[in-house]
């Protein structure tokens, strides 16, 4: 078998088996249950007296939210304030400029989001402070924000009736002290060991081989990396990201920066069944995103592998596959398997340039973000899937004829009209967003010009690309796309903070309506939902709901293009 | 609301301390025991800094094997990709360019041999590597240049290659070159 291949499995399948422990692991922590990482109660305990906060508090679904908007107002104000004036601030050996505005807006609000969209590069765009106390800052407390109303929403599944969902600044904070930290530390330890920088110089001017005077930058990337590959951020400490070679400078640091990806999310969608204490049902949501996941993993390693047909037209040799934005101690299996994983959950950072890619495997990274519930982000993720589960659960109980319920809770009509808003938010953000710009573009395309890098059906895909990023928080980019404008930075910004907050509030909302309900014991009459059909059912709502509204805009884009590349 | 505003400032801040002070000072701490002491792992030549390992430059002189094309020119302070679309005819035509310069600069040399990465950009546009085939490739017009037996400088390509354990086998082209130095001064 082709070692590549190897490769690419074992770091899946690796990923999956450590997922599990850790899913139980998660599970164990929020219930307040015993666990070995108890030795950090008192450090917990010194956090809250620090914040003046009672973490025994229950909450109601409202307290959360309103715990969980401040909070956030409060990172959003402190990020604008930072970037603004990094120029000024101390550990800025490169004299770095202050942002602009509207790219500080777009920044703090994509940090600020999980989404990590880079309307700058690194090296060149922000400061060693601006990195660490903004941007790494919001990258651990961010994930923890999203795992904390993740967690408030398995509180509203289980048995009885109840008002109070626990405490978010419990939940949020052991997300950082006991999951977050410790994994990041972990990665980044290792990346130093490959040679990954992690140091406060400027950067180092030296003479080359050949005589080429150049700056090599460097700065405190290391632990920056480790919480942007584990808490789905994906925004990257060097523009180009984990493409990088000081970023991820070997076959191994890719295989475990690609494993963070994906193992809190896969982690995350078990500790549901864990959490619950039905098993099976995490299994069930594990398998349908598993599912879902592969159907665009396979053909993309397929077809990156295979190669440029264009360039194989050249005559040339292309045994290692499509190579065009890609490094070669990576190669393309491992770059394919990077990009779909980094797109089904919300990570979006990149160790090959996504404009590059082969248009069908474009078009598994543009799907994998348009469901945006294949894994998903940090406890988002979950948040997406909950949203089709009852949507699922709604369309099966009118097909059999029964009151939809799920987990013992009646679903009714205000619950649908939540999860409906919020299913189809999705993709009116993009393709609203997308028509705009395209209408723009096509109305004066000498003024717009420096928007695309490719002409034709590629140019487009470039445009659709960026809002499905932004609405999926995802942050990878096609980056050919000129976007550092106040068109860009504005519009961007605005879709981000929508696509954030109101699939956030929208499901814990439901969660927060169904405790109320009174609880109805399983019977013979009872829908089960931990079984493979009903998995399947879910499996294709997400298509319907998701995939299909999309397909108008993916014939203008990546298939136009396929079938122009491949005649 | 109020107090809860002022909780979320408190603790931001705490948590500021954890993550953003106490995280990146053990990181930091543990690097100075790391090759390069977190600075970057530095190759020397004759008592100067010639070039960091991980870090690509630029090889386009007839006599060193030259790297990949780079669409941030070997900038090691402005990575790039070229971010160009597969079937993008103007991208085509650079690709093109690029393989008939190379057939140019290596006769004998039939364009089946040319692997796709020599003429194609990398994503960081600081690639430190070439596949083995990248260097075999290039080996005729080295020794030609340098007037070395073509059989030695193949040897030394043999020796430098890195076997990916799962990943493709690579040759770092600055390691590569070092060597090639060296064996011409002896």
């Amino acid at each position: 078998m082709n070692k590549e291949l190897l490769g690419i499995l074992l770091i899946f399948g690796s990923t999956v088996l450590l997922a599990i422990p850790l899913g139980r692991y998660l599970a164990t922590i929020y219930r307040g249950d015993k666990s070995w990482t108890d030795f950090l109660a008192p450090f917990e305990r010194l956090l809250f007296r620090a914040g003046g906060i009672d973490a025994n508090r229950g909450m109601t679904w409202q307290q959360h939210l309103v715990a969980l908007l401040t909070i956030n107002m409060v990172w959003f104000g402190w990020a604008l304030l930072v970037l603004c004036t990094q120029g000024s601030l101390p550990l800025n050996p490169d004299h770095n400029p202050s942002m602009s505005p509207d790219q500080a807006f777009n920044t703090a609000i994509s940090f600020l989001v999980n989404c990590n969209l880079q309307h700058y590069s690194g090296e060149s765009g922000a400061t060693y402070f601006s990195q660490v106390f903004c941007l790494m800052f919001l990258q651990f407390v961010t994930a923890a924000t999203g795992m904390a109303a993740c967690v408030v929403v398995f509180n509203a599944l289980k048995e009885g009736t109840t008002e109070k969902l626990g405490n978010f600044y419990n939940y949020f904070v052991k997300s950082i002290t006991r999951v977050l930290l410790p994994l990041s530390l972990a990665l980044a330890l290792v990346l130093v060991f490959q040679g990954t920088p992690m140091n406060w110089a400027a950067k180092a001017p030296i003479v080359t081989v050949q005589g080429d005077s150049v700056n090599v930058s460097r700065g405190p990337a290391a632990a920056l990396i480790g919480i942007k590959q584990m808490g789905t951020n994906g925004g990257g400490f060097f523009g180009v990201n984990s493409a990088h070679p000081l970023e991820n400078p070997t076959y191994l640091t890719n295989a475990l920066e690609n494993g963070a990806i994906v193992l809190i999310p896969i982690a995350m969608a078990l500790a549901f069944g864990f959490y619950l204490g039905r098993p099976r049902l995490g299994w069930m949501v594990f398998g349908v995103m598993t599912a879902g996941y592969l159907l665009l993993q396979v053909p993309t390693v397929a077809l990156e592998m295979h190669g440029n047909p264009a360039i194989a037209r050249l005559g040339v040799d292309q045994s290692l596959g499509s190579m065009e934005g890609k490094e070669v101690r990576v190669g393309a299996a491992a770059s394919a398997l990077w990009a779909i994983q980094t797109t089904v959950t919300s990570n979006g950072s990149v160790n090959a340039m996504h404009d590059s890619l082969t248009p069908i495997s474009g078009m598994n990274t543009l799907l994998g973000m348009m469901t945006n519930a294949f894994y998903g982000g940090v406890g988002v993720g979950f948040l997406n899937f909950f949203v089709f589960i009852i949507v699922a659960v709604f369309i099966s109980g009118l097909m059999v004829g029964r009151t939809p319920e799920f987990l013992g809770k009646k679903i009714e009509a205000r619950e649908m009209k939540i999860a409906i808003i919020i299913a189809l938010l999705h993709p009116l953000l993009i393709l609203t967003g997308t028509a705009m710009s395209a209408h723009l573009y096509a109305g004066n395309p000498t003024e717009y010009a420096g928007w695309l890098a490719n002409p034709g059906y590629h140019g487009f895909s470039e445009m659709l690309y960026e809002y499905t990023s932004s609405a999926a928080n995802n942050g990878s980019g096609f980056e050919g796309l000129g976007d550092n404008t106040p068109w860009w930075n504005i519009s961007t910004g605005i879709v981000m903070v929508l696509a954030r907050y109101l699939p956030i509030i929208g499901p814990v909302a439901i969660a927060g309506l169904l405790a109320r309900k009174k609880f109805i014991p399983e019977s013979a009459g009872t829908l089960r939902v931990d079984t493979a059909t009903f998995g399947v059912m879910v499996f294709f709502v997400i298509w319907i709901i998701a995939a299909l509204a999309f397909f108008p805009a993916l014939a203008l884009g990546p298939l136009a293009e396929h079938f122009t590349l491949y005649q | 609301m109020k107090s809860q505003l002022f909780s979320a400032i408190r603790l931001t801040l705490a948590l500021m301390v954890l993550c953003c002070v106490l995280y990146p000072a053990i990181v930091w701490a543990v690097a100075q025991a790391a090759p390069g002491r977190g600075e970057g792992v530095q190759i020397s030549c004759n008592g100067r800094v010639v070039g960091f390992a991980n870090v690509g430059q630029k090889f386009d002189k007839p006599e060193y094997f030259n790297s990949r094309p780079s669409a941030a020119d070997y900038h090691a302070d402005a990575s790039s990709g070229s971010n160009k679309g597969p079937g993008n005819p103007e991208y085509l035509a650079v690709v093109k360019a690029r393989l008939d310069a190379f057939l140019l600069q290596n006769p004998g040399v039939k364009a089946a041999d040319v692997p796709a990465e020599l003429i194609t950009a990398s994503g960081s546009g600081l690639d430190p590597h070439l596949s083995p085939a990248g260097a075999l490739v290039q080996v005729a017009r080295v020794a030609a240049a340098r007037k070395l037996d073509a059989a030695r400088v193949q040897a030394l390509v043999q020796q430098q290659i890195e076997p990916g354990t799962l990943g493709p086998d690579h040759i770092n082209v600055l390691k590569l070159n070092l060597a090639l130095d060296a064996l011409t001064a002896n």
